[in-house]
Parts: structure tokens; sequence; C-alpha cells
């Protein structure tokens, strides 16, 4: 006999997660069938913990608004864990008079989509974070972004969805999806096994392509890996989100007083698709971004880095949507690195799409369908 | 091999070790992993992602057995059924400028 349930999310990283707590706080019966033995090992317990509205994309930025006003604040009581969100600001740094360029065009944007982001000095700057080098001379200021703890959002939405009886299994790879009658109605694993479904969310990261496969779907992205340091602990100095122009490098400190960064080297599109290995270039030339931002973090030691892989979309925001083509299917994948800060408020569109219901904010510019020949 | 994550591990019972010290940098004790066990939290990884032990200073080379005990025995498996963490770079703490050198500048 084969488990029937209202719907099976694939895929059990912070989205996925997120996902399947929302559907089973509404009383939904709910699978999530994860290929790891671990949950949460992808991008979800990789990423740097940034929960930003600076710098997004203009289709993206209401849901990364919607998340800051009205689901990270509550989150830590919703999921009964401390999932050290800080609302202390995004500082994105500058030096040089291209760099301030590059920040009033983010300013710009941000004003156009109605959020608080203005362009300051460099004395406004060392205010809001002393320590910056004295070559800074301005950022981008938003005061409502911030930062939160990656592993325990990811956890915590497993946990509080596993409470509230979401069933999750474990190193469950999924290779095929199979339809009835016109409708994605079964999931089959590698192990053989068969699991049916009301509806399907494939929630699986870059890996989602290959599922998608199985019914004629494709979501035109690709794999890049980027990589991310932490510190040794150190007392508190500044509780801001930090970035720069030149996007060389950005990070927070956490709770327990280890600084995380992460931050680019340039190579990340041409990385070995596999096993997220580090390279030897990455931490190097982020460190040195660093020094050169805030020179007091020369001496501080480095304890660990490590990488994971972005799902790059095309136009670098996600598919979030029922494709017309599939029906019971929905699919939540090319999240191009920004996937969550915004996981809060997917969760709960995605919980909207599975059960058919209307979104509380317009999906359009996420459908399935947008990819047009651009020749 | 396919894990089910819903489990019944009947009523928990209070150990009179659960309040020892078992990650040192982290502070994190015996009871406190036990409990995270039984909220679903079976590997090594997935406990110290949510409790911190083993991510410290040291990154586990104190406690990283201790701990994957006290995960195998909530869980009536084998300790050596379950996978150690990750070890990762580097191995010993480094500073950042040491790190910054590697053009030779
Ligand atoms: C180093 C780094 C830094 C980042 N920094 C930020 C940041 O500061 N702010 C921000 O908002 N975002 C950031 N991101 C992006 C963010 O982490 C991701 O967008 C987000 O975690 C995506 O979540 P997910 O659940 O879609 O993917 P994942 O966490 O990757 O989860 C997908 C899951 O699907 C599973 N899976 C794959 N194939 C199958 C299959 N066939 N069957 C079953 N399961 C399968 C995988 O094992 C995985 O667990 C960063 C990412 C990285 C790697």
């Amino acid at each position: 006999m084969t488990d029937t349930f209202d719907v099976i999310i694939i895929g059990a990283g912070v989205i996925g997660n997120a996902t399947a707590y929302y559907l089973a706080r509404r009383g939904l019966k709910v699978a999530v069938l994860e290929k790891s033995d671990h949950i949460g090992g992808g991008a979800s317990a990789r990423n740097g913990g940034g929960v930003r509205q600076s710098g997004r994309h203009p289709a993206e930025l209401p849901l990364a608004m919607y998340g800051v006003k009205n689901l990270w604040p509550n989150l830590s009581a919703e999921l009964d864990l401390d999932v050290e969100y800080y609302r202390a600001g995004n500082l994105r740094l500058g030096k040089t008079g291209a760099h301030l360029d590059i920040l009033a065009q983010l300013v710009q944007s941000a004003e156009a989509g109605g959020l608080d982001m203005r362009l300051i000095g460099a004395v406004e700057a060392r205010g809001i974070c002393p320590g910056l080098a004295e070559e800074v001379i301005g950022a981008g200021w938003c005061p409502s972004d911030g930062h939160a703890n990656p592993l325990l959002v990811t956890l915590g939405y497993y946990r509080a969805a596993r409470r509230l009886g979401a069933r999750f299994i474990s190193g469950a790879e999924v290779v095929e999806l199979r339809k009835i009658r016109g409708r994605v109605a079964e999931v089959v694993t590698a192990e053989g096994e068969i699991r049916s479904a009301g509806r399907v969310v494939v929630a699986a990261g870059y890996e989602s392509r290959k599922i998608l496969s199985s019914v004629g779907l494709d979501v035109p992205m690709h794999p890049l890996q980027v990589e991310c340091l932490v510190t040794e602990e150190a007392p508190p100095m500044f509780c801001q989100m930090l970035g720069t122009a030149m996007a060389d490098f950005y990070g927070h400190q956490s709770r327990h007083g280890s600084f995380v960064f992460g931050g680019s080297h340039g190579y990340e599109a041409h990385a070995f698709y596999g096993q997220p290995l580090g390279t030897s270039i990455a931490a190097s030339s982020v460190c040195r971004a660093i020094i050169g931002y805030l020179p007091a973090l020369r001496e501080i030691k480095i304890v660990r880095v490590w990488a994971g892989w972005l799902d790059e979309c095309a136009d670098h925001i996600p598919v979030i949507d029922n494709p017309a083509e599939t029906p019971g299917l929905t699919v939540a994948c090319g999240f191009s690195g920004h996937g969550f800060g915004i996981a809060p408020v997917v969760g709960i569109l995605l919980a909207a799409l599975a059960t058919e219901e209307t979104p509380v904010l317009d999906l359009s510019a996420f459908r399935y369908d947008r990819f047009r020949a651009q020749v | 091999m396919s894990s089910e994550r819903t489990r019944d591990f009947g009523r928990y019972v209070a150990a009179a070790d659960d309040d020892v010290i078992i990650c040192r940098c982290e502070e994190v004790a015996k009871g406190e992993i036990r409990r995270a066990v039984r909220d679903g939290l079976f590997t090594v990884h997935e406990v110290r992602r949510l409790l911190r032990c083993g991510m410290g200073l040291c990154q586990g080379n104190t406690c990283a057995r201790l701990v994957r005990g006290i995960i195998a025995r909530e869980l009536g498996v084998a300790a050596d059924s379950l996978v150690e963490a990750t070890g990762r770079a580097p191995a010993r703490p480094l500073e950042m400028r040491v790190f910054a050198r590697e053009q030779g500048l």
C-alpha cells in the first residue's frame, strides 16, 4: 500500500521546512522527503544569514519587505526557538566615487519600491559602526535590514513542523514524479518507494531541475559555488549587517560573538558541481576585503571555512508557481542566493499555492512560463 | 538509507548526569543533547547546528565522540553508525592577516 498525503514536499531546506510548517499548521497531512541523511544540509545550513531588503530585485523586494514587516519579528516566538534575528540595519560601504554611484543606484531602486534606504556620509557610517577603515567615504544605509541564524531558522521550522505532525523522511532521494490522468500525483525515490499526494512541492535547490525534468519542465538556472568563513568569538563590535558596493565581502557578528563573513573571488560559476568543497582562494580574497574595511579584524582567527551551492536563475529571481502544464505541482527554486531572508514569506506563499488559495502577494513575476527567447 | 523522523521515544527520563557539560567551548550539557534528539535531530550535524556543541574554538576535537555516543544511545543505535561532523580548514585557528597574504603581499 502506498502512503498518501495531502502534500509531499521535496527538499528539507529552509524553503521546504517553512512550507511544511505553514501547511501542517493548517492541519494538512504533509510529508517532506530529503535526499541527504541530514535535515537542512544544503544552502540553508551554509548561508550568511542576511535578512536584507536593500539590493533586492524590484520584483523580489515586496516579498523581502513583507517578511521583515510581518514574519521575522515574531519568528522566534512562533518556532519556540530564539533564531537570533537582529533588525539592526545594513550598511553597504563605499570607498570611491564609482562605489558611491553604485550605492546611489541602489538607493534609487529602494526608494522606487518604497523601502527606506539612504546614502550617508563617512561620519554617520562610523557613528553606526565604529572601526570602519579611514578609506570609507560613504555608505548605503537601510535601517530595517538585518540578519538571523540560518541553522536555527532551518531546524526551527523543521522541529515546529514535526511537532505539528509533518512527517520527514531523510535519506530519501526523489528520482521521478509521476502523473496520473494528467495530474502530478506520485513521487518515486531511489529506493523505489512510491508515495502519493494531492499536491507535490519541489523545493530541492538546483537539483529541482533534475526532478522537474521527469514531468517535462525545465527552469533555466545554473549552480554557483560560494563560500563563507567564521571566526573565533570576540566581544560585541557591531550588530548591523555589512556589505560593500563591490560585493567583495558581507557579514555580521553573531550572537555568540563569532563573525560570519562571505564574499566572492570571481570563479564561482566555474566550480565543479558535486560536494561543495572550498577553494583555496575564497577565504583569502574575502579576508583581504574584510581587512580593507575593518582593519581591527586583522588579528582575529578564523576557525572554519565552508562552501555551498546557489541555484542561480537566468534572471536572478526564483520560480514560485503552479505551472499550468503540470496540475498538482508547485515549483519553488532558483532562489539565486537570496532565499534565506525571504524563506518565511515564501513558506506562506507556497502554502497558499499548494492549497490553491490566492497568495497574499502578487507572484506573477515568479511564473514558470516567464522565460522568453532573448535574441 | 531512508530514515523516518517521526518516532515514539516514550517519556523523557531525566538522568543524574544530564547537567554534565559535554562541549566545554560552547557549554552544552548532556540533557540538552538528549532532548534535541527527541525533538527530531538525529545526526551529529543536526545536533551541532542546533546546540553549537563542537562549533567553538576547538571545533569538536574534545567532545565529538561524546556527542556522537549520547545521540546514538538516545536513538538506540551503534555509535559508529552515525557519521562524525565534517572536518574543515583551517586545521588550527588562523589569523585573517595570514589568509589575506596568500599572494605574498
Ligand atoms: C554561502 C551561501 C551564502 C548565502 N547567503 C545568503 C544570505 O546572506 N541571505 C539570503 O537570503 N540567502 C543567502 N544564501 C542563499 C540561501 O541559502 C538559499 O537561497 C536558501 O537556503 C535556499 O533554500 P532551499 O530550501 O531552496 O535550498 P536548500 O537548502 O539547498 O535545500 C534543498 C534541499 O533539497 C534536497 N534535495 C536535492 N535533491 C533532492 C532530491 N532529488 N530528493 C530529495 N531531496 C533533494 C537537498 O539535499 C537540500 O537539502 C546563501 C547561500 C550560500 C550557499
